[in-house]
């Protein structure tokens, strides 16, 4: 019951946001269903590929899904996030994370001002 | 698409998808911002995330499978469940103006930044020593 209630709660906020799901998703396996972290992080990841799949549709019935610029972010992003889980098991990440703080802070204000 | 939209786009996508490895995320929080920088409008971008998303989880999961760390199950369980939210999701968000999405969408990624510090500090606090 609490699986269901989670990817409810990230299926939402996928759609309205556009984001998978799993910056939601991860902390509640973590803290309600006492999922370790690692584990929360690639059980997310699955999750993410069938909430995506559902909001693609959602929103290329709408015509609001531009194909090429997918492609163009996407692809590149599929080899991050094979450099990403590596590095995961192996360095230290609290270094990166405060880096990606400071990334997305300037990313917050970026989107504020402009 | 010029040359410097493809050069850009090729380089946010390559950050986003370290961050969505290195943290179980979709990448989608910084697919936004991306593609609204690339010039697509606020719902078009979000749209255009969950697309971009896909390559990246797929790759992110297949990774993390042979790392032992994925539960089939779980994951089906709050994917499925979470279609419903989806459709829900879609439909609230179509009755907010795009400035104010836009700017939800602002507080949301200072909301992520703030819960990476807490994350990186729990971790180093429960696990000093760790490499």
């Amino acid at each position: 019951m609490r699986l269901v209630a989670i990817g409810l709660a990230a299926g939402v906020f996928s759609a309205f946001f556009g984001v998978g799901g799993g910056l939601l998703a991860v902390p509640l396996l973590i803290l309600f269903a006492h999922i370790p972290e690692r584990v929360a992080a690639a059980t997310s990841l699955l999750a993410i590929a069938i909430t995506a799949t559902a909001g693609v549709v959602v929103f290329s019935l709408r015509g609001q899904v531009e194909v090429e610029y997918a492609a163009l972010v996407g692809l590149p992003a599929a080899v991050g996030a094979l450099a990403g889980t590596s590095l995961q098991q192996r360095v230290r990440t609290s270094t990166l994370t405060y880096g990606f703080a400071v990334l997305l802070t300037g990313v917050g204000t970026w989107l504020l001002v402009s | 698409m010029s040359g410097t939209t493809i050069v850009i786009g090729i380089l946010l996508g390559l950050t986003a998808g370290v961050m969505a490895g290195l943290f179980g995320v979709g990448g989608g929080i910084l697919f936004v911002p991306a593609l609204v920088a690339l010039g697509l409008g606020q719902l078009e971008a979000q749209g255009t995330s969950l697309l971009a998303i896909l390559p990246t989880v797929v790759a992110g999961t297949w990774n993390q499978r042979r790392y032992g760390n994925l539960r089939i199950r779980t994951a089906v369980v709050v994917g499925v469940a979470s279609i419903v939210g989806v459709e829900v999701g879609a439909r609230i968000v179509l009755e907010v103006p795009e400035s104010v999405l836009r700017r939800l969408f602002a507080a949301l990624v200072f909301v992520v930044a703030a819960q990476l510090v807490w994350r990186a500090r729990r971790s180093t606090a429960r696990y000093p020593d760790s490499p």
